[in-house]
This record gives structure tokens, sequence and C-alpha cells, in this order.
């Protein structure tokens, strides 16, 4: 057991400390709004060149060029956190294309793609869940029919986030009926401005629209948009699941948002006592702490996993149920703790924090379903982790 | 960085696991609870073979010299076969007494084992109540454990300040939910004190922490007994196992529980190196495995449905060491308070 760190990451940290001290004023900022600002893409551009964005993406591709190295870059996570500072920008393209590219794409793919990705400069969206394919993605039924050099693809996705700003789209689509429901789905890209889309906001309980619903009627695109090969799709989607599932629940996102909480409930007073100083809010309160500290020791024990190159078995499994949990239970407490003021919302002189505590409440629901939901978790945890036997197949009626 | 237990510490539970699959096995803990003092006594005696009193004393008066991490295994070995033992309240004294190496070399040897009785530092009531004057300590003290066949009591007084005396109290039983464990209620008249401990925050902390990891082992064992149960029985024609119903269950107490796991080695290694959220963290882990035992303590019976109910199967004694657990030495309330208060959180 042992939580410091070598010289060599302490020298690494106030390396990376100085050069993001040295560097703020060029940070964007609020003012700095939506995609492809040129202050935001100045930014990530400056920052993959100190290597604290793209770092391990190969240069030749528009990254740093660095080799992997776990610790680094919790380091550089930690620092961006601790200066306030705006950090790299994140989003599906650079989160869950881009290694699937790295891994499984073709050198064209590689060279059209990744940079202008990693830069900011083309922006991505995810076209897995249907309508009729939600928890059971591998049911999916929009259809690519070959045609030439190209496919032509109809059907709908759902839970599109980003659809509208998106230049392009990674999509699954099922080009052999015939096959198993996970042998004939093809993981194909292709420009979102293609004729035959069409993309409407899905205005979900928040009040505004977070995420979309994309249709294709005849949508013709290339053959050489598809990732690997056709009909292993399923292989392909599955690389960067991964991805996907490790970013939700992650516990540093949830101690800033405890440490929000803790913030509101010493700074607000009701009936002259100060949130914090009624003993049944602080009770309630030092019960999520003991979970955010228990889920921040837990993702120790990933890291040091990962640093060994072993599966983390049943501490990597619990993250999303757990994290989406805590997040949204953060926000249950925060809008008991303001009461009869905790109802407010969008806008009003009384309204504390710009109502995000509610906005938070209901989106991480939106998360505590989304990304597999937390019932599919559990049978993961089950299934994987307490080798417990698989759900039987029901008879064919 | 590494957050992982050393190739020895798995070994030293692994080893100790060994020692009480035999000696701590549910027939020997059957007995223990009926009160067959041969089967208690075989216990003790492989556990003092095992070297569980001189873990925690300084190698300098003749300890092991190991680690609160160290104990936090050997705790959640003995909650995981809920085996009674003397070494929490030995562990406790031998953190307390650390500029007492004369105590310490005695603990170290065998020769000295201790009683606890520290409800005066959570709940005063009953007209119990301990008073110390002119170096003596006199009055009465709830739920002091470990003191059967102990030589010194290590106490807290009305102010919260410890004190060692000589075991010559007098001293009468009380029953609890869990047989395998004793608890008295001890009059002291005047017995002159030995020692006077520092009495910071850190002996509670370490007191809570060890019944944290105690929990941790019951409740591990809980879970893995809940999941081989459900491998086995069958109904409608499958096993339990296979129904969702049941599988939620299981994955939500290894959700809760694995967290817990990870709390207390990071509270006891704060606590190793002296980081001063140390005793903050042993009190989040009194709390969080207290809220989690309990719940997998009530999920594992229902898991076995009817045969986690009866006395055949045995669960019982799992199902009540949590449950004596989460009140000793305060409640998880108490615990989130303390925490609280070490924070400065609150007026």
């Amino acid at each position: 057991m042992k939580l410091d760190l070598d010289p060599e990451y302490e020298a690494f940290r106030a390396e990376v400390s100085g050069t993001l001290a040295k560097n703020r004023h060029l940070a964007p900022t609020a003012e700095d709004k939506g995609y492809k600002n040129a202050r935001r893409i100045a930014w990530q551009k400056l920052l993959i060149e100190h290597g604290l964005a793209a770092r391990t993406i190969p240069k030749a591709y528009g990254g740093y060029g660095g080799e992997p190295d776990i610790l680094k870059a919790r380091i550089i996570a930690e620092e961006f956190a601790r200066s306030r500072i705006p950090g790299p920008m994140s989003g599906q393209g650079i989160a869950m294309l881009v290694p699937t590219l790295l891994e499984l794409g073709t050198e064209e793919q590689k060279q059209a793609y990744i940079r202008p990705t990693i830069e900011g400069e083309m922006i991505w969206c995810q076209g897995y869940s249907e309508p009729g394919a939600g928890s059971d993605l591998a049911a999916l039924r929009t259809s690519a029919v070959e045609d030439g050099d190209d496919y032509v693809i109809n059907g709908s996705k759902i839970w599109t986030s980003t659809a509208k700003q998106a230049d392009m789209i990674f999509c699954l689509v099922r080009t052999d009926p015939a096959a198993k429901k996970h042998e004939g789905i093809t993981y194909i890209t292709f420009p979102m401005s293609t004729p035959g889309i069409e993309v409407r906001p899905l205005v979900d309980m928040t009040g505004s629209a977070n995420f979309n619903e994309v249709f294709f009627t005849n949508v013709r695109v290339p053959k050489s948009g598809v990732i690997a090969k056709p009909n292993v799709g399923w292989q392909v989607a599955n690389a960067t699941l991964t991805h996907e599932r490790g970013m939700l629940g992650d516990p540093k996102a949830t101690k800033a948002r405890f440490l929000e909480l803790v913030t509101l409930m010493k700074d607000e007073s009701v009936n002259g006592q100060r949130l914090i100083d009624n003993p049944h809010l602080r009770d309630r309160l030092m019960k999520l702490q003991s979970e955010v500290y228990a889920m921040q020791a837990n993702g120790l024990r990933i890291t040091t996993s990962r640093l060994k190159g072993e599966p983390a078995g049943l501490a990597g499994l619990i993250v999303k149920l757990n994290g989406c949990d805590l997040n949204h239970e953060i926000a249950r407490l925060a809008i008991d703790a303001l009461g009869e003021l905790g109802i407010l919302y969008e806008e009003g002189e009384h309204l504390r924090a710009d109502g995000s505590w509610q906005w938070r409440y209901m989106y991480d629901l939106g998360l505590i379903i989304g990304g597999g939901t937390a019932q599919i978790q559990k049978n993961i945890i089950a299934e994987r982790g307490l080798n417990m036997p698989r759900e039987p197949k029901l008879a064919k009626a | 960085m590494e957050f992982a237990l050393s190739e020895d510490q798995r070994l030293l539970q692994d080893s100790l696991k060994g020692v009480l699959a035999g000696a701590a096995s549910l027939d020997q803990i059957r007995k223990i609870a009926e009160g067959d003092a041969e089967a208690a006594n075989a216990l003790e005696s492989a556990l003092v073979d095992f070297g569980l009193a001189a873990l925690l004393v300084p190698e300098d008066a003749g300890g092991l010299g190991l680690s609160l991490l160290d104990a936090c295994l050997v705790q959640e070995a003995l909650g995981y076969h809920v085996a009674p033992s003397r070494f929490l309240v030995n562990a406790v004294a031998a953190t307390a007494l650390k500029d007492y190496p004369d105590l310490l070399t005695l603990i170290a040897a065998g020769e000295a084992k201790f009683g606890l009785a520290l409800t005066e530092l959570t709940s005063r009531r009953d007209g119990a109540g301990l008073s110390f004057a002119k170096g003596k300590l006199s009055g009465k003290a709830l739920l002091a454990m470990d003191v059967e066949g102990a030589t010194h009591l290590l106490a807290a007084d009305t102010d919260g300040q410890l004190h060692v005396v000589q075991m010559i109290a007098e001293r009468e039983q009380m029953r609890t939910i869990d047989k395998t464990r004793a608890f008295h209620e001890v009059i002291l008249t005047g017995e002159k004190a030995a020692a006077a401990p520092k009495s910071d925050n850190r002996v509670l902390a370490i007191a809570r922490l060890l019944v944290a990891a105690d929990t941790l082992g019951a409740a591990q064992a809980m879970l893995d007994k809940a999941v081989a149960y459900a491998a086995e029985r069958q109904q409608f024609g499958r096993v339990i196992g296979s129904f969702q119903a049941v599988k939620h269950l299981c994955a939500e107490m290894a959700a809760k529980l694995e967290p817990g796991r990870a709390l207390i080695w990071h509270a006891a290694h704060a606590l190793d190196i002296g980081d001063p959220e140390g005793p903050v963290m042993a009190n989040l882990a009194k709390s969080y495995m207290a809220e989690a035992g309990t719940f997998i303590a009530r999920t594992s019976t229902e898991v076995h449905g009817g045969m986690g109910f009866t006395d055949l199967v045995g669960l019982h004694y799992w199902f009540k060491r949590i449950g004596v657990n989460r009140q000793l030495f305060g409640s998880p309330e108490q615990a989130r308070e303390t925490a609280a208060q070490l924070q400065g959180m609150m007026a």
C-alpha cells in the first residue's frame, strides 16, 4: 500500500501545473460557447501540443504521441480540476470513435478522421439505440442494403446526442437480416449531411433537448465508411462501449458535486440556521460522504489494477451503477436541503445555482437509465462478477 | 502508487482463514454459542498459536509491529468466520497504550489480556458511568467486552479519559443477540488506575474501524453463502440464481460491499501513515459498513428463503454479528456525527 507518487511523477505534476499556469490566459471562458468556437479549438490545439490532450494519439494522426501512462493521465486530470482551468474537449468522437479507429480503422480512415476529431474541427454523433433496441441493442433493425459501392440505409436511431451539431455519425446497421442477431451488424461511418437524414430534437424531462431522434430514408453512403469489415459491427461496438461505461460514474466528478453540496449547506440558512447545522440534513450529508469516499477508494483500486494490467473485477463492474446513483442522491439532498425553494427552476429572483440541482436530479436519472440501465448493470455484476447463471433463453413461441 | 494488498498481507489473511476454517467451523461456533468452554478454549489457543496477541505491538516491545491495515485484514477474517476473539480489544489496547512499553510487552507475551469498556464515549445511561478521582476509578460500565479471563480493563470515564485498571471488577453478563461474544456489566469500586493513556479521537476511530472490518468479513460470508445457495436451490425447474429477482439482490449486495472494502483499506492506511484525515475515514467506514452490512444481512437471509430463517443453516450467527457490530462503539448516526465534528462541519 503506497499512495504517494514516485519523484518522476511529482516532477511531471509540477510541469503540468506550470504549463497550465503559464497559459491560463488563453483558456476559453464562459462566453466561448458552442462547438467549433475558435478560442476553444485554439485551446485544444495548445493542449495537444503540450501533451495535455490526445496524449497517447500518435503524432502522425495529430496527437501528442506519448506513451500510455495511467498515472500521468490521472495527474493531468487532477491538475485541470485543481486549477479550475477548462480541460480538454470530450465527446463521443474523441472518447469512443478515435480509440476504435486506432484499433480497427484503415490507414486511410485514421488519416481522414483522427486529427480533425481530436482538434475539435469534426463533431461526431453515435447511432446505436433504436426505438425497438434499447437494452437489447443487438436487436437493432436499421437496414443497410448493398448497392454497388454503396449501402442504402433505412430506419431510425434514438438518444443521439449532438446529432444537430455533428458532421459525422458512427452507426450500427443491419447488413445481414438472415444471420443471428449479433452476427449481421455492421459498424459504419458517414457524413450527417448525406441526403435523406432527418434530425428531430427529443425534449426530455429537464425541459431541454439533450438528445435527438435521427431518421434515415434511402440514405446512400459509400462502403468505404465501414470500420473493420461488414457483419462484425457488434465486436467493433463492444470495443467502444467499454470506453463509455468508464466515463459514466467517474468518482472524481462525484466528489466535485459532493463538495458543491457541502458549500451549499454551509452558505444557505433557513430560519436563521445554516443547513449544515440541521442534524437531520447533516446526517444525510455525512452518509453521502461515506459513499463518496468509498467510491473514491474503489477508484484507487481500479487504477492499481490497470497499472498492473490486471482486470479490475467487481470493483470495476459496480462503478456505473453506484456512481450514477450517488450523483442522483447528491442532487436529491441538495433539493431537500433547499426545502420549498428547492422546487424553483429555470429563472427567478430566488433561484439557487441556476436551478442546476433540479436539472441534475432529472438528468442523472437519465444517466441511471442510459449507457446500460441499472438493471442491465446488475445482470452484468451477477453474471461476470459473481459467476451466477445467465437467464435461460425463452422457448420460441 | 499502489492501492492493493501486499503478497505478505494476502498470505497473512489466507493462513488465518485456514486456521479458522477448522477451529471456527460452524459446528465449533455452535458449541461456543452454547457455552462449551472446551470449544472456546480450543479456538482461543489456535489464535494465540497463530500469534494474534503480538500483532499490533511494536517490535521493540516484543511484538510483530504490523500495521493497522494488517489488523483490519485479521479482523475481517475473524468476522468472516463469526469467530469470537480477544484480538479486537487487544488491538485497541495496544494502540491506546503506545506510550506504555511495559504493558505492551505483557500484551505481546499474552500475559496481559484486556477487557474494554468504552460505552462512556458513546452512550451513558441506566445509571452507568465511571468517575475518576484521586487516581481511582469507580462506577458502573455497560456492555464491556472480553472481561471474562481478562487481566486488565481499558475503560473510559465520564469525561472521555481512558484508564487502565487491574481486572478485579465485579461483573454480570449482559445477554445480547450474539451468543458467540460475551458482554458484561462491570462494577468498579475505587480500582487504582495503572495507566492513563492519551485519549484522542484516534482510539475510538481505531475501535470503530476494526468493527467495520469485522462487518466486512461477516457480510462477505453472507454474500458468498447467498450466491452458493442460489446456485444449488431449485424452484420452478431451475436454479433460483438464474432468476433476475435473485441475481439482482446478489448484485446489489456486491455493489454495496466492494466499495466498503476499499474504504477500510484507505482509512487504515491513512491512520498508519498519520494522515490527518485518517480518523474521519475510519468513522465514515464504520457508518458505511453498518449500513451496507445491515442491508446484506437482511438480503442474504431473504435469498436463502425459509432456510435462512432457521437455526439449522446457522446464517443467523452472521446476521447477529452484523447487528451487534452496527451498534458497537456507537451507531452509524454517531459515527457520522463524529466524522462531521472532526471536519468542523457544524457551528
